[in-house]
C-alpha cells in the first residue's frame, strides 16, 4: 500500500526529481520547473498524508528497506516530525511557485542546476526532519548545506564570498555535530536515536556524554546562527538570489532548531539536558542577548533584506530561549514559534523578493510610495510585519504568548523583558517601512489638499503575488488554529517519548 | 437569566469591515460615501436591535473560535458594552456626514484610504465594546491602534508623521510593554481571561502584585490618556478634524477608558479593589490627570489642542468614577462615556466647521466670529455646557452622579477635585463663546453677514449639540444601561 511508504516517498520523490531536473537542464530546460513542482508536490502530499496518519494512529516507526534498527536506518515519525515536515514541504513548494519569475530572469542559463539544487536542498531538509538515525542526519545535513552553499553563490556579485564564509562556518558546525555523534557511538555502539536514548540513561554522570552534548549543541547553534555565532547568516541571505534566500531563511535555521529539540527530547532526554546539566540560566541569558542584539542590529540596517536577516537572528533567540526554559510551556512556545516563524519569514522574504523584482533595489529608502505602486505586495509585507510584532490574530502573537507565559512561570524575567523589547523594536522597524511606503510618494510633494492622486501601479506578476498572499493568509489561519496545533500535535509530541515532560 | 446566543454582535462588528472592499473599489465618490452611510446605518440598527434583550436583563453571547485553551475570540453584550457601542455607532453616522462636508470642502487627498480605515476603526471599536474576555478586547484594541495610524498621518507631511510616530510609540509601547505582560500574568494566575461581574483574580495575588497589575492596566491602556501617557493625544490632533472628532474624542480615547473600566470591574473586580484599597490609588492618579490637564487646557490657544487637553481630563473623570467603586460613582462613570461623547464631538465638529469656513485654528483669531457663524457657536456653547456639566445639558447628569459617588465613597477631597475641575472647564470653554459673540472682530474674516460652513459640515454639530441638550431631559436609554451595569458590576 502506498500510504505505508510515505516516509520513504517523502525523500525519494524529490531526490529523483532533483536528478531528473539536472538531466532536463541539459536536454530540455523548459521541463525543469514542472519537474521541480511535481517533486515538491509529491513531498507535500506525503507530508500531509503522514500528518493525517499520525494524527489518527499516533507515532510511526518506519524501517528503510525493511532492515531492523541497529543495522538499518529507521525513520521515526511522531507528532512533532509531521508538523515540521508539512511546514518544510509547503514552504518549499509555495516559494518555488513564487520564485519562478525571478529564477527565469536571474538564472537564465543555469535553470537546470538551480532547480536541481533547490529540490536537493529541500530533500536534505525533509530527510533531516524525518530520520531517526544520528549519522544519517549528518549526511542529510551536508546534502542540504552543500546544495545551499551553491544556491547562495548564484546570487549577486558579493554572493560567492558570503557563501564561502557560510561554507566555513557551516562546515565547522557540521563537524562539531559529527564529533559529538562519534563520541556517542564510542560510548554506546549505536547511532539509532531511540537506541541511543536507552543506552545513554546510565551514563548521565559521564564527562564523555557531557562533551558530546556540548559539542553537538554548539555545532547546531553555529548552523542555526544563534547569537553570537550568527556572523555568516546576514551576508549569505542578503546576497543570495531571492529564490534561495526565501527558501533558506524560513527553513534552514528552523530545521536546525528542530534537530536541537529532537535530540533533547528523544536522545539526551529533557531529564539530562535540563535536570542534570542545569545550563538553563546561562542559555536563557544568551538567548535574551540574542533577541536584543538581533533586534538592535536590524534597526541599524538600511538594506531591507539585511534587516530581515537580523530579525531571524532575534527569532532564533526566541526559540532557543523557549527550549531552554526547560518547561512544557517553553517547549510548546518554541515549537509553535518554529512553525509560525517559518511562515512569517517566508512571507517577509517573498514580499522582499517582489519589491526587489520591481524596484531592483534592496534599500529601505527606495520603498517610498510602494503601497500605491504595489498594494498587494505591501499588504503581504504588512501582514508579516504585524505577525512579527505580535499583533493578534496573527500567528506571531500566539507563540509569543506561550513564550511569555513560560518565561513568567520559570521566573526568567530577563527573557520576558527581551521578548517585549524585541516586539517594540520590531514595531519601530516595520512602521518605519510602512511610513515610507504609505506616506512618501515616490515622486513629487505630498498631496495635501490636492484632491485625488493617482499613481501608476507596478505590481509584481500574479505568479509572485498570489503565493505571497497565500502565505500571508496562512499567518492568520495558523494564528486561529493555535489551539488545534498545540493540542493536536505539540502536546502529544512533548508528553510521549522517553523523556516526557510533566 | 439564560444568555441569548446570537450572531448579531459579530455582525455588528463586521458590518463596517465588510464595507471596506466595496469602499475601496468604488470608482465614484458618491457611491463610496453611500456605502459608508449604509454600513453606518446597518451598524446602528444591529447594535440597537440588541437593546431589547439587554434591557430585559439578558446578555447576548457569541463565541467565534477557541484560539487557546481557555481563551476564545468571543463576544458578550452586557449593558456597559451596549452603552458604549450605541454611543459609537450613532456618532459614526453623524461623523460620516461631517466627513463628507469636511473632506470635500477642503478637497482632501486619499479620501478612499481615509474612509476605509475609518470603517476598520469603527469595527474595532464595536469589537472592544462587545468583547467577552480580555484577549478579545486586546485584539480589537490593537486593531484600532493600527487602523487609526493612517488616519492620524493623513496629511503625510513632516508634522503629521511625527504625530503618527508619537501616537504609535505611546499606544503600541504601552499595550505591548504593560498590558500584554499583565494579561499573561492574569491568565497564569487564574487560567481564564473571561470577564466576570466580580472579576476573576481575587484571592490569587497579594497586595504588591495586585498594585502592579492595576498600575500596568491603568497606564497600559494609554488610549485613556492617563498622565504621564497622555502626550500622544495633542500630537494626534494633526489628523483631519472628523478623525479627531470621532476617534480622539469618542472612539479611540473612550476605548481606552472603556478598557480600563472593563478591567477594573471584569478582571480585578470592584470588591477585590475595595478590599485592597486600590480604588483610592486609581482615583488619585485620575485626579492628578484631571487637574493638571485642565490647567494646561487653560493655556492653549489652538482650539483643537485645548479640546485635546480637555478630553484628557474628562477621560479621567470616567476612570475616577469607576475607582470610587460605589454604585453611584460607577453610574456616573458609565453615563459620562455617553454624555461626554456627545458634548465633545460637538465641540470638535464646531472646530472643524470653523476651519472649513474660515481656515482659523486659534482661539485668539475667533473674536467676533460668533456673529458670523451663530449656529456653530451656539452648538459650541451646548457642547461646552455639557462637558462642564451644567444644566440643561447631558453632562450634568453624569457629573451629578459622580459627585454623589464621591459622597458615597465618603471622600470629600475627590469631590473638591471634581468641582474645581468643573470650574476650570468653565474657565477654558466659556471665554471662547464669549469672545466670539461679544468681542470686536479679530479681522475681516470675522465680519460681514452670516456665513456658516457648508450644510454637510454645519448640520452634524448642530444635531449633536441639540442631542447634548436633549440628553438632559431624556437620558434614557444611556442612563438605564449605566444603572444596570453599575448594579451588576458594583454589587460586591
Amino acid at each position: 500500500m502506498i500510504s505505508g511508504q510515505y516516509p520513504a516517498l517523502l525523500v525519494i520523490v524529490p531526490l529523483l526529481a532533483a536528478c531528473l531536473i539536472a538531466l532536463a537542464g541539459w536536454l530540455k530546460p523548459v521541463l525543469c520547473f514542472p519537474l521541480a513542482a511535481t517533486g515538491l508536490l509529491g513531498a507535500v502530499w506525503s507530508a500531509v498524508g503522514l500528518l493525517l496518519r499520525v494524527a489518527g494512529e499516533g507515532p510511526i516507526l518506519y524501517r528503510l528497506g525493511g532492515w531492523p534498527p541497529p543495522v538499518g536506518i529507521a525513520y521515526a515519525v511522531d507528532h512533532l516530525t509531521v508538523l515540521v515536515l508539512v511546514v518544510v514541504a509547503s514552504v518549499a513548494l509555495v516559494n518555488l511557485v513564487a520564485s519562478r519569475a525571478t529564477i527565469e530572469r536571474e538564472q537564465v542559463h543555469r535553470r537546470g542546476p538551480f532547480y536541481a539544487l533547490y529540490v536537493l536542498s529541500v530533500t536534505g531538509l525533509l530527510g533531516i526532519v524525518v530520520t531517526g538515525d544520528a549519522f544519517n542526519l549528518y549526511v542529510l545535513l551536508e546534502i542540504a548545506a552543500l546544495s545551499g552553499y551553491a544556491l547562495i553563490a548564484m546570487g549577486s556579485p558579493r554572493a560567492p564570498l558570503a557563501s564561502l564564509n557560510y561554507l566555513f562556518m557551516g562546515t565547522i558546525g557540521a563537524t562539531f555535530y559529527l564529533l559529538g555523534v562519534g563520541i556517542l557511538y564510542i560510548q554506546t555502539g549505536t547511532l539509532n536515536m531511540a537506541d541511543l536514548a536507552l543506552r545513554l540513561a546510565p551514563l548521565h554522570g559521564s564527562p564523555a556524554l557531557l562533551v558530546a552534548f556540548l559539542v553537538i549543541i554548539v555545532g547546531l547553534w553555529l548552523k542555526m546562527a544563534f547569537y553570537p555565532l550568527h556572523g555568516w547568516l546576514p551576508g549569505a541571505y542578503t546576497y543570495a538570489p531571492s529564490a534561495a534566500s526565501s527558501l533558506m531563511a524560513p527553513l534552514t535555521t528552523k530545521v536546525m532548531i528542530y534537530v536541537m529539540i529532537r535530540l533533547i527530547l528523544s536522545v539526551f532526554t529533557p531529564a539530562y539536558a535540563f535536570g542534570v546539566l542545569k545550563l538553563e540560566g546561562l542559555v536563557v541569558w544568551l538567548a535574551s542577548a540574542a533577541i536584543v542584539a538581533g533586534a538592535v542590529m536590524a534597526l541599524a540596517q538600511r538594506d531591507l533584506k539585511k534587516m530581515l536577516t537580523y530579525l531571524i537572528v532575534a527569532e532564533v533567540g526566541y526559540m532557543v530561549g523557549g527550549v531552554w526554559l526547560g518547561t512544557k510551556t517553553g517547549l510548546t512556545g518554541a515549537i509553535l514559534h518554529l512553525i509560525n516563524d517559518a511562515a512569517m519569514t517566508l512571507t517577509l522574504f517573498l514580499a522582499a523578493a517582489n519589491l526587489v523584482f520591481r524596484t531592483k533595489s534592496r534599500r529601505i529608502e527606495d520603498l517610498k510610495g510602494s503601497f500605491a505602486r504595489m498594494p498587494w505586495t505591501m499588504t503581504g509585507l504588512a501582514a508579516a510585519g504585524l505577525a512579527v510584532i505580535g499583533v493578534p490574530p496573527f500567528c506571531g502573537f500566539f507563540s509569543k504568548w506561550y513564550l511569555l507565559q513560560a518565561a513568567l512561570e520559570a521566573g526568567q524575567y530577563q527573557f520576558l523583558a527581551a521578548l517585549l523589547l524585541s516586539s517594540l523594536i520590531s514595531a519601530v522597524l516595520f512602521f518605519r517601512l510602512f511610513e515610507a511606503a504609505l506616506f512618501e510618494p515616490a515622486g513629487g510633494k505630498p498631496g495635501h489638499g490636492r484632491g485625488r492622486r493617482e499613481e501608476g501601479m507596478a505590481e509584481a506578476p500574479p505568479s509572485m503575488v498570489i503565493p505571497l498572499l497565500v502565505a500571508a493568509a496562512s499567518l492568520v489561519a495558523m494564528g486561529l488554529a493555535t489551539r488545534l496545533i498545540v493540542q493536536g500535535f505539540i502536546l502529544p509530541a512533548l508528553s510521549g517519548g522517553p523523556g516526557g515532560l510533566s | 437569566m439564560e444568555p441569548l446566543v446570537s450572531i448579531r454582535p459579530l455582525l455588528a462588528v463586521l458590518v463596517s469591515l465588510a464595507a471596506v472592499p466595496v469602499l475601496v473599489s468604488a470608482r465614484n465618490r458618491n457611491v463610496r460615501e453611500g456605502w459608508t452611510f449604509l454600513a453606518a446605518v446597518a451598524k446602528l440598527v444591529l447594535v440597537a436591535s440588541l437593546l431589547p434583550p439587554v434591557l430585559a436583563g439578558r446578555e447576548v453571547v457569541y463565541t467565534l473560535v477557541q484560539v487557546l485553551p481557555g481563551i476564545a475570540i468571543a463576544f458578550k453584550v452586557d449593558p456597559l458594552g451596549l452603552l458604549f457601542a450605541l454611543v459609537s455607532s450613532s456618532l459614526w453616522i453623524v461623523t460620516s456626514a461631517f466627513s463628507i462636508g469636511y473632506m470635500r470642502g477642503l478637497n482632501e487627498h486619499s479620501q478612499t484610504r481615509y474612509y476605509a480605515f475609518f470603517a476598520v476603526a469603527l469595527s474595532a471599536t464595536i469589537g472592544v465594546a462587545f468583547s467577552a474576555n480580555l484577549f478579545t478586547l486586546y485584539l480589537f484594541y490593537e486593531v484600532l491602534s493600527l487602523a487609526t495610524y493612517p488616519l492620524v498621518v493623513h496629511h503625510q507631511d513632516g508634522e503629521a508623521k511625527l504625530g503618527g510616530r508619537k501616537y504609535l510609540t505611546y499606544i503600541l509601547g504601552t499595550s505591548i510593554g504593560l498590558v500584554l505582560p499583565a494579561m499573561v500574568v492574569c491568565y497564569l494566575l487564574s487560567g481564564t481571561l473571561d470577564f466576570q461581574p466580580q472579576g476573576f483574580i481575587a484571592g490569587t495575588v497579594g497586595p504588591l502584585g495586585g498594585t502592579l497589575l492595576v498600575l500596568a492596566f491603568v497606564f497600559g491602556f494609554a488610549k485613556a490618556g492617563v498622565m504621564p501617557f497622555h502626550a500622544w493625544l495633542p500630537a494626534a490632533m494633526i489628523a483631519p478634524t472628523p478623525v479627531s472628532a470621532l476617534l480622539h474624542a469618542v472612539a479611540v480615547v473612550k476605548v481606552g477608558a472603556f478598557s480600563i473600566l472593563r478591567v477594573l470591574t471584569g478582571v480585578l473586580g470592584t470588591g477585590w479593589l475595595a478590599r485592597m484599597d486600590l480604588g483610592l490609588v486609581v482615583a488619585w492618579i485620575a485626579s492628578f490627570t484631571i487637574i493638571v490637564s485642565s490647567l494646561i487646557a487653560l493655556s492653549q490657544d489652538g482650539l483643537k489642542r485645548r479640546l485635546a487637553f480637555s478630553t484628557i481630563g474628562q477621560l479621567s473623570y470616567i476612570i475616577l468614577g469607576a475607582a470610587l467603586l460605589s454604585p453611584r460613582g460607577l453610574t456616573g462613570a458609565f453615563s459620562h462615556i455617553a454624555m461626554h461623547a456627545f458634548g465633545k464631538i460637538t465641540l470638535f465638529m464646531c472646530a472643524g466647521a470653523i476651519f472649513v469656513a474660515t481656515g482659523k485654528t486659534h482661539i485668539s483669531q475667533m473674536a467676533g466670529l460668533g456673529r458670523r457663524m451663530p449656529l456653530t457657536f451656539l452648538a459650541f456653547l451646548a457642547g461646552s455646557l455639557s462637558v462642564i456639566g451644567l444644566p440643561p445639558c447631558g453632562g450634568f447628569i453624569s457629573k451629578w452622579n459622580l459627585l454623589l459617588g464621591t459622597l458615597e465613597a465618603s471622600s470629600p477631597a475627590l469631590m473638591v477635585v471634581l468641582l474645581s475641575s468643573s470650574f476650570l472647564n468653565a474657565c477654558y470653554f466659556l471665554p471662547v463663546v464669549f469672545r466670539a459673540f461679544f468681542h470686536p472682530p479679530f479681522d475681516r474674516a470675522c465680519q460681514g453677514p452670516v456665513a456658516e460652513a457648508p450644510p454637510w459640515a454645519l448640520v452634524p454639530p448642530v444635531l449633536t449639540g441639540l442631542a447634548s441638550v436633549a440628553l438632559f431631559f431624556y437620558p434614557r436609554p444611556f442612563l438605564d444601561l449605566a444603572r444596570m451595569a453599575a448594579t451588576t458590576l458594583g454589587g460586591g
